[in-house]
C-alpha cells in the first residue's frame, strides 16, 4: 500500500510537470485558436537560454552569487522569449490569418524544428544544469501510518506549487483582465475581433509571450529535475495527450489532465506493464487520449465541437 | 518556342483526359523513362544508388501514400513511420515464416497488414478532424514503436532487437547487386505511381478531393463519407506498407524499430508539404528535396573549407526544413509541384511574357 | 388563420399556363423543428407536387433554410411525418436523400473550391458511377469507358448552363455569379427528380438572374424537374413560380398560387412588420 501511495504522488508530480507544459499548449490556443506544435521545442529552447546564461552572465559580468546569475539569467531568457514571440508573430503568423486550422498546425512544426535546430546552435547541445536551488532531497511522510513512511520529492512538490499557482494567475488574467477579454475574443473569431478594433498582431506577440514564460518555467523545472537536453522536446510531446483529455480551451483542464495522464502512466506501468513486456509508458498516455477522441473529443472540460455548413 | 500547345486539339474525351496531354510532355516523360531504365545503370556509381537513389525512390514511394491522405483527402497523419514499420515486419514474418514465400508476395501481403492497420486508424477520422485526428496517429506510431519492440514474435524472438533480411530475389532472379535493386525498386516505385495517378484522376480522387474541400457538402450530393475516408486510408496505408517493406529489405537489410519512428513520419510529412499537397509529382520533388538537402550540405561547407561538425549539420538542416516548411505554407501552399507547373506555363508562352 | 392548400384538385387553378403538375411527391405533416430552446419550425403541413415550382419565402429567420434541410435530411424534426411518394420517410440520412434523386444548392456556395468547373460537376455524378477501386487504378478499361460516358453527361450540363469556357478553372477564382451557376451545374449532373435550390440568385445582378431564370424554368420544362426554391426577389416567385409557401417565424403563414400569397393580409403585415 505504501509503495501504492508513492506511485500514485511520483505520477501526480510527473502529471504535474505535464501540466505545466500543457498550459502553455492551452493558452496559445484559447486566445489565437492554433495549436502550438511548437510548444516542446519552445520550453527546450527557454531551458537552454536559462541554463547556458546562468552560465555565461557570471562570466561576462564577473561575479559569484548564484542567486543573481540565476536572476538575470531568467530576465535574460524571458526577454528572448518575447523576441521570439515578436518573431513568430511578424514572420510567421500574420502571413496565415484564416488559413485553415491543418496549415496552422503544419506551421507549427515547421516553427518546432526550425526552434530544435535554431536553439542548439545558439546554446550548444550538451547536457546542461540548471541549478535554481530547488531541494533535491527527498521528504517521507505519513510515517505514522506506514512503516519508513511515504517517500515524495521535495522538489516535485515545489514544481506542483509554482504550477498551481501559475494555473491561478493564468485564470485571473483571462476572467478579469481586459486583455484577458481582448484574446478570448481573438480565439473566438479573428475578423469580428479585428472588426471592433482589437489590434491582433499585438495580442498574438502578447499571448505567445505568456506562452513563452509559461514555457521557461516548465523549462526551468523540468530542466532541474533532469538537466537540459534535446529529449525534452520529446517528452513535451507528451502535453498533447494532456490537452485532449483536459480539453483544448481549458486551463485547470490541462492540470486535470495532466494530473490523470500522470498518474495513469505509472500505475499502468507498474500494474499493467509486466504483463505486456514493459516499457508501455511510451504510448498509454496516446491510446488514451485516443480512446478519448472516439468517445469525447472536446475532453473533459472543453467546449464542443460544432460543425456548420 | 518548343513547348507550345498550339495545333494540339483534342477531338475525344480520352483525348483530353490523358495524364500527359501535350504531346512534348510526352516525350519529355519518355526521355526521363529511358534516363532511370537505361542510362543510369550504365553510368552510375555504387555510391550513388546505394546512398541516393533508392533512398529517394522509395521515400518518394511512402510521400506518395501519405500525400493520397494529406493533400487528395485532407486528413492528417503523424504515423507514417509505423504503417511503414507494420509492412516491413509484416513481410518479414511472412518471409520467415513461410518456406519459398514470393518476395513480390510478401511486399503485396506486408502492404495489405499495413492497410488493415491503417483503416483501423483511420477509423477515428469519421468522428474528428485536425490535430485531434493528427493526436489519433500518434497513438498509431507510438504504439507501433514498442509493440515491434517488445512483443518478441514480430522479430522472430531476435535478442538484439534488430531483424535483417538477405539474398532477396524476384522469380529466381537474385537482387544483390545495386544496379538490380536499384532496378528493382524503380519497377515498384513506376508501377505504383502509375496506378496512384490514375486513381486520383478518377472518381474516387474526387470523392477525396470533395471531403477535403468540404465535406459536409459532399455527403449532401451522396458521397459517404466513410467510405471516401477509409478508403484513403487503405490505399495510403498499402502504398506506405510497401515502402515500408522496400526501406527495410532492400535499403537497410537490417533494421530496427528506430527506423521508423516519429521522425521518419515527420520527415515524410515534410517531403509532402515542401513538393505539394495534392501532387503526384510532388511527393517525388520533396522527396528529392529532402534526400538531396543534407548531403549537399555535407559536402558544400567541405569545399568551402568551413568545418562543420554533423551535430551542426544536423541542427543546420532542422532550421532549414522548418523554415522551408513555414515559408511554403505562406507562400506556394502547393509546393515545389506548382512552382513547377506554374515554370511550365511561362515556358509555354517564353519567350513572350503573356 | 390557418391557409389550407388551395390546390386540391390534380387540374390547379391559377397556375402558370403550359406547366404540367403531377401528383403530390413530397408531403410534410405537422414538422416541427428544435434547436435546444430555438424552434425554427412550429407545426408546418404543405406539400409538393411534382414538376411544379415551389417557391419557400418568408422574412429573414424564417425558417426557410431549415425547412430545405429536413427535406434533404440534414435537419431531423422532432415531431411530423414526411411522406415521399406516399410512403413515410424514416429518419433520413443526406447521403439518402441523394440516392433518393433529390439534389440541392447552399445559400452560401458549397462548392469544393480546390477543384476545376469540371471536376465539381462531375461530383454530381458520383451516385451513378460504379467502378470500383481496382477498375480505377487500372483505369484503361472499364473506370475509362465510364469515365468518358460520364464526361458526356456533364458537357451536356455544362453546355446547358453556357460555362464552357470556364471548365478547367479551378471554381475558388470564379466570380460569384458563375460559382452559382457552377453549383446548379453539380445538382443538375446527378439527374434529379427534386431539386432543391436555397437563394440561388443571391447577389447576382439584373442579368445573372435573368439568366438563372432562364435555366431554372429550362430544367423544369425540359427535364420535368421538381423545384423547390427559397428566393427572396418578389418579381422572380411571382413569375415563375406555381405555388408558393410562406414562412414567418417558423410558422406557415400563406400557402397557394401567388396571386393569392400576395393578397394575403397576415403575408403583407409580415413583411412590412407588424408588432407579434
Amino acid at each position: 500500500m505504501g509503495f501504492f501511495l508513492e506511485t500514485l504522488f511520483g505520477g501526480l508530480m510527473a502529471g504535474m510537470l505535464y501540466s505545466l507544459i500543457a498550459l502553455g499548449f492551452v493558452l496559445i490556443y484559447k486566445a489565437s485558436g492554433v495549436f502550438n506544435f511548437a510548444q516542446g521545442a519552445m520550453v527546450l529552447f527557454a531551458a537552454l537560454a536559462m541554463s547556458r546564461f546562468a552560465e555565461w552572465i557570471p562570466q561576462w559580468l564577473g561575479f559569484e552569487s548564484l542567486l543573481l546569475a540565476n536572476l538575470l539569467a531568467f530576465i535574460a531568457a524571458m526577454a528572448v522569449m518575447v523576441v521570439l514571440a515578436w518573431a513568430i508573430e511578424r514572420l510567421c503568423l500574420s502571413k496565415l490569418v484564416n488559413q485553415e486550422g491543418i496549415t496552422l498546425l503544419m506551421a507549427t512544426l515547421g516553427i518546432a524544428y526550425f526552434l530544435d535546430g535554431f536553439g542548439q546552435t545558439l546554446f550548444g547541445s550538451d547536457i546542461y544544469n540548471i541549478n535554481v536551488g530547488m531541494p533535491k532531497d527527498p521528504a517521507f511522510i505519513l510515517e505514522g501510518m506506514f512503516e519508513g513512511g511515504v517517500m515524495i520529492s521535495k522538489e516535485d512538490l515545489v514544481a506542483a506549487a509554482i504550477a498551481a499557482l501559475l494555473v491561478v494567475v493564468l485564470a485571473l488574467f483571462f476572467q478579469k483582465t481586459k486583455t484577458g477579454r481582448a484574446l478570448r475574443a481573438v480565439a473566438d473569431d479573428h475578423q469580428a475581433a479585428q472588426s471592433i478594433g482589437i489590434p491582433l498582431n499585438k495580442i498574438w506577440v502578447i499571448v505567445w509571450s505568456v506562452a513563452g514564460f509559461a514555457a521557461l518555467v516548465a523549462g526551468i523545472i523540468w530542466g532541474s529535475k533532469l538537466g537540459v537536453q534535446f529529449t525534452l522536446s520529446l517528452v513535451a510531446l507528451k502535453a498533447l495527450p494532456v490537452v485532449i483529455l483536459g480539453g483544448l480551451t481549458s486551463v485547470p483542464g490541462a492540470i486535470i489532465g495532466g494530473l490523470i495522464i500522470g498518474v495513469g502512466e505509472k500505475l499502468s506501468e507498474i500494474y499493467l506493464g509486466p504483463m505486456l513486456g514493459g516499457g508501455i509508458e511510451i504510448w498509454f498516455a496516446y491510446v488514451l487520449a485516443l480512446g478519448f477522441l472516439l468517445v469525447r473529443p472536446q475532453g473533459l472540460f472543453g467546449e464542443k465541437i460544432i460543425d456548420r455548413v | 518556342m518548343l513547348y507550345r500547345e498550339n495545333g494540339q486539339f483534342k477531338t475525344s474525351y480520352a483525348a483530353d483526359q490523358q495524364i500527359f496531354p501535350i504531346f512534348q510532355e510526352r516525350w519529355a516523360m519518355a526521355l526521363l523513362l529511358l534516363v532511370a531504365f537505361v542510362v543510369l545503370p550504365l553510368v552510375g556509381s555504387e555510391y550513388f544508388f546505394r546512398a541516393i537513389v533508392i533512398p529517394f525512390l522509395i521515400l518518394s514511394l511512402a510521400a506518395l501514400g501519405l500525400n493520397i491522405l494529406v493533400g487528395y483527402c485532407g486528413q492528417i497523419s503523424l504515423g507514417t513511420g509505423a504503417f511503414m514499420a507494420v509492412g516491413a515486419y509484416a513481410a518479414y514474418n511472412f518471409m520467415v515464416r513461410i518456406d519459398g514465400m514470393p518476395l513480390i508476395v510478401a511486399m503485396l501481403l506486408g502492404g495489405l497488414s499495413a492497410t488493415v492497420i491503417g483503416v483501423l486508424f483511420g477509423i477515428p477520422s469519421l468522428r474528428i478532424k485536425g490535430l485531434y485526428l493528427a493526436v489519433a496517429t500518434l497513438a498509431a506510431q507510438f504504439f507501433t514503436d514498442w509493440a515491434f519492440l517488445r512483443i518478441g514474435w514480430f522479430t522472430n524472438n531476435s535478442s538484439s532487437g534488430s531483424v535483417s533480411m538477405a539474398r532477396l530475389d524476384v522469380f529466381g532472379v537474385p537482387i544483390e547487386s545495386p544496379v538490380s535493386k536499384y532496378l528493382f525498386v524503380l519497377t515498384v516505385v513506376c508501377v505504383f505511381a502509375l496506378m496512384a495517378k490514375n486513381l486520383v484522376r478518377s472518381a474516387i480522387g474526387r470523392q477525396w478531393m470533395a471531403i477535403r474541400d468540404m465535406d459536409v457538402a459532399a455527403s449532401v450530393i451522396g458521397i459517404r463519407p466513410m467510405y471516401a475516408k477509409l478508403s484513403a486510408f487503405a490505399v495510403s496505408s498499402f502504398i506506405v506498407g510497401v515502402a515500408g517493406v522496400l526501406w527495410a529489405f532492400i535499403h537497410l537489410g537490417a533494421w530496427e524499430p528506430a527506423a521508423f519512428s516519429i521522425d521518419r513520419s515527420f520527415q515524410l510529412l515534410f517531403m509532402v508539404i515542401i513538393g505539394g499537397l495534392g501532387s503526384i509529382s510532388g511527393a517525388f520533388l520533396g522527396a528529392a528535396f529532402i534526400v538531396l538537402l543534407p548531403l549537399a550540405l555535407d559536402q558544400i561547407p567541405h569545399l568551402l573549407g568551413i568545418p562543420l561538425s554533423t551535430a551542426a549539420i544536423t541542427h543546420l538542416v532542422h532550421m532549414i526544413f522548418g523554415a522551408l516548411i513555414v515559408f511554403f505554407l505562406i507562400v506556394e501552399p502547393h509546393g515545389l509541384a506548382k512552382l513547377w507547373s506554374v515554370g511550365k506555363q511561362k515556358l509555354r508562352l517564353w519567350p513572350f511574357p503573356h | 388563420m390557418d391557409m389550407t392548400d388551395m390546390n386540391s384538385s390534380s387540374t390547379a387553378a391559377g397556375t402558370a399556363p403550359g406547366r404540367r403538375q403531377g401528383e403530390v411527391i413530397l408531403d410534410l405533416q405537422n414538422i416541427s423543428l428544435r434547436f435546444g430552446g430555438v424552434k425554427a419550425l412550429t407545426d408546418i403541413s404543405f406539400n409538393i407536387r411534382e414538376h411544379e415550382i415551389r417557391s419557400i419565402i418568408g422574412p429573414n429567420g424564417a425558417g426557410k433554410s431549415s425547412m430545405l434541410n429536413v427535406i434533404n435530411g440534414v435537419y431531423h424534426p422532432q415531431e411530423g411525418r414526411i411522406l415521399y411518394r406516399g410512403e413515410e420517410r424514416k429518419r433520413l440520412e443526406p447521403y439518402m436523400a441523394a440516392r433518393q434523386g433529390i439534389a440541392r444548392t447552399f445559400q452560401n456556395i458549397a462548392l469544393f473550391k480546390g477543384m476545376s468547373v469540371l471536376d465539381n460537376i462531375m461530383t454530381g455524378r458520383n451516385l451513378k458511377m460504379k467502378s470500383n477501386l481496382f477498375q480505377q487504378a487500372l483505369y484503361w478499361g472499364a473506370a475509362q469507358k465510364e469515365d468518358i460516358a460520364h464526361r458526356e453527361k456533364v458537357e451536356e450540363v455544362i453546355d446547358f448552363l453556357e460555362i464552357q469556357n470556364v471548365r478547367k478553372t479551378p471554381v475558388g477564382q470564379l466570380p460569384y455569379g458563375l460559382q452559382k451557376r457552377v453549383e446548379l451545374g453539380r445538382a443538375l449532373a446527378a439527374e434529379p427528380t427534386l431539386l432543391l435550390l436555397d437563394e440561388p440568385m443571391a447577389g447576382m445582378n439584373v442579368e445573372e438572374k435573368q439568366d438563372m431564370c432562364r435555366f431554372i424554368l429550362d430544367v423544369n420544362d425540359q427535364f420535368g424537374t421538381t423545384i423547390v426554391l427559397i428566393e427572396h426577389d418578389m418579381g422572380v416567385v411571382m413569375d415563375i413560380s406555381d405555388r408558393v409557401v410562406v414562412l414567418d417565424y417558423g410558422k406557415k403563414i400563406g400557402d397557394g398560387a401567388p396571386d393569392e400569397v400576395r393578397n394575403n393580409e397576415d403575408v403583407i403585415s409580415a413583411y412590412l412588420g407588424t408588432s407579434h
